[in-house]
């Protein structure tokens, strides 16, 4: 790419490709035109809209403050791009440089940028996730189907799940005057996330703002009436619940399906990429040609003991599609790595919850300011001597301070006094995240009759 | 009018919400909910293209970042230049 100055015409009138036009991809492909790049730019997504913001979806939208329709994101400039917009795409030959779409086109690169990020994880029974009231929340469209619903005044709403967007969901529902119940297999909310301490917090939250709160408990089956209309969950507990929306809020899945047998190493956990985001291939190899960006991205992060972290934070798509994009268009001594401090935020019963670093590394947490019960306190996370992560509820004009700390991998239990410190932030505790190794639920296996013959076993298997 | 608002950077000081109350909207202490795409593409009125190019410029962390109608856009992170 350097002698023969094929880089320069790269930029002049190459073909690049970009496959997922939502934050990563726009961003990305405004980051190439400013760089100079003058060739052809592909932009294929699988929704037929264009580029639209989703943080918005399980709050302005939820709460009927904003139509679904208008969440178009602002342009940075013009892209000149050819869009292929509600087509997918469904292959990769990465021999012949080609992506195939579902209309049976293909279409050719020099430099393809993968940005399919996730989908929100279904529920696992199709004929149960087919049900009129049974939704998730990912899309626009899943969106506008949702709001149309919450609208209409069901006389209960079950979400399944309370992660940030299924507790953002419930909150939406509770300012909504709707009766809601939640259930996690979890201790709490949030513990995935941000841990016990932290979840406990999240717990009474929801608990004073109406929510009927289950935790440790899973849903086992939904079931309709006639019409095909949900009307009953079963929890694993043996009770049951009526519920005429029910909202699916278990995570999401990797959109890799696509490159299945391309030789691209991608697969559930994502696509693996190094730190310039070029991705790996199967046999471990970096590709010279194919980068990846966003949700969809697997890269190491040298702060973080050079672990393959998964992303999927707003702030991410952003920074990562950035570096992508220049790397895309440098010779190999001008690429720079993806560096980004991990950051999200979530807003929820009226409380901004907001993070830095990767919490779910610590394994201790000292809650630094502010006090838990007054839902109002900065907690930061230790990990093996040094500061990891931070969390802040309505506190995040001190967030900018502890990601310094979290950059400088400065001691942990911080050695300074800070303002507002509590009795409870003496001396840190264990953060308490659920052990990844140990499921939350095994698979349930029920024996009923008696004679040989009538013995039946119903086996429920555990969900992951 | 399109806008976002990275809220990793915005801090809850609100002067977004002084100046232009239709479309930014403080949500409890320091959560912030907005209208991303506010007024009518094409004829978005004056008064409220105004105020919110004023809630732009004043935001004391540069989070909001918009574009007008007309494809020029405004600034904020990494806007263009």
């Amino acid at each position: 790419m350097t002698v023969d100055g094929s880089l320069e015409r790269l930029k002049r009138e190459g073909r690049i490709v970009v496959v997922g036009a939502s934050l990563a991809g726009l961003r990305a492909a405004e980051t190439m035109r400013e760089k100079g790049f003058t060739g052809s730019l592909t932009m294929i997504g699988d929704e037929p809209y264009e580029p639209y913001d989703r943080p918005p979806l399980s709050k302005q939208v939820l709460l009927g403050r904003a139509g679904p329709e208008r969440t178009a994101l602002p342009r940075r400039r013009d892209i000149e791009a050819a869009w292929r917009l509600g087509v997918p795409a469904t292959g990769l030959d990465m021999a012949a440089r080609r992506v195939r779409l579902a209309d049976g086109d293909e279409v050719e690169y020099d430099r393809l940028l993968i940005a399919t990020g996730v989908r929100a994880r279904p529920w696992p029974q199709a004929d149960e996730a087919a049900l009129d009231g049974v939704f998730v929340l990912r899309t626009r469209d899943d969106a506008a189907a949702l709001e149309q619903k919450l609208a209409a005044g069901p006389g209960r709403v079950l979400v399944i799940g309370a992660g940030f967007t299924g507790s953002e969901i419930a909150s939406a529902c509770r300012e909504r005057g709707l009766p809601v119940t939640v259930a996690e297999r979890g201790a709490a909310p949030l513990v995935g996330a941000l841990g016990g301490v932290v979840g406990e917090v999240a717990a009474e939250m929801h608990r004073e703002h109406g929510v009927d709160l289950r935790t440790g408990i899973m849903v086992t089956r939904l079931e309709g009436d006639a019409t095909g209309r949900v009307r009953v969950a079963h929890l694993s507990d043996g009770t049951t619940l009526e519920a005429d929306v029910v909202v699916v809020s278990l995570g999401a899945m990797r959109n890799t399906e696509w490159l299945a047998g391309s030789g691209l190493g991608a697969g559930p956990r994502g696509i693996a990429c190094d730190a310039g985001c070029r991705a790996f291939d199967i046999r471990g190899i970096v590709t010279d040609d194919i980068y990846v960006a966003g949700d969809v991205a697997r890269s190491p992060h040298a702060l973080f003991g050079y672990q393959f972290l998964s992303l999927e934070h707003w702030g991410n798509a952003v920074a990562q599609a950035e570096t992508a994009a220049h790397n895309m268009l440098s010779e190999s001594a001008d690429r720079r790595p993806h560096l980004w401090v991990p950051a999200f935020w979530s807003s929820q019963f009226g409380v901004n919850i907001k993070s830095v670093g990767v919490p779910s590394m610590g394994t201790e947490i000292l809650i630094a300011q502010g006090s838990r019960d007054e839902r109002r306190f900065t907690g930061v996370y230790g990990y093996q001597g040094r500061v990891i992560g931070a969390v802040t509820f309505d506190q995040s004009r001190w967030l900018q301070f502890y990601e310094r700390l979290i950059e400088e991998t400065a001691p942990f239990p911080p050695t300074f006094t800070t303002v507002d410190r509590r009795p409870e932030g003496n001396r840190p505790m264990p953060a308490d995240f659920p052990d990844p190794s140990v499921p939350t639920h095994g698979p349930t296996i029920t024996l009923s009759g008696y004679s040989p013959a009538d013995r039946r076993m119903t086996f429920t298997p555990a969900h992951h | 009018m399109r806008l976002v608002v990275d809220l990793n950077r915005c801090q809850g000081y609100a002067q977004c919400a002084f100046l232009a109350p239709e479309v930014f909207a403080m949500h409890g202490e320091e959560s912030l909910l907005y209208d991303p795409n506010p007024g009518t593409d094409g004829e978005a009125d004056a008064e409220l293209r105004e105020n919110v190019t004023r809630a732009v410029a004043a935001c004391p962390v540069r989070a909001i970042l918009l574009e007008l109608a007309d494809g020029r856009a405004g600034d904020g992170p990494g806007g263009a230049s």
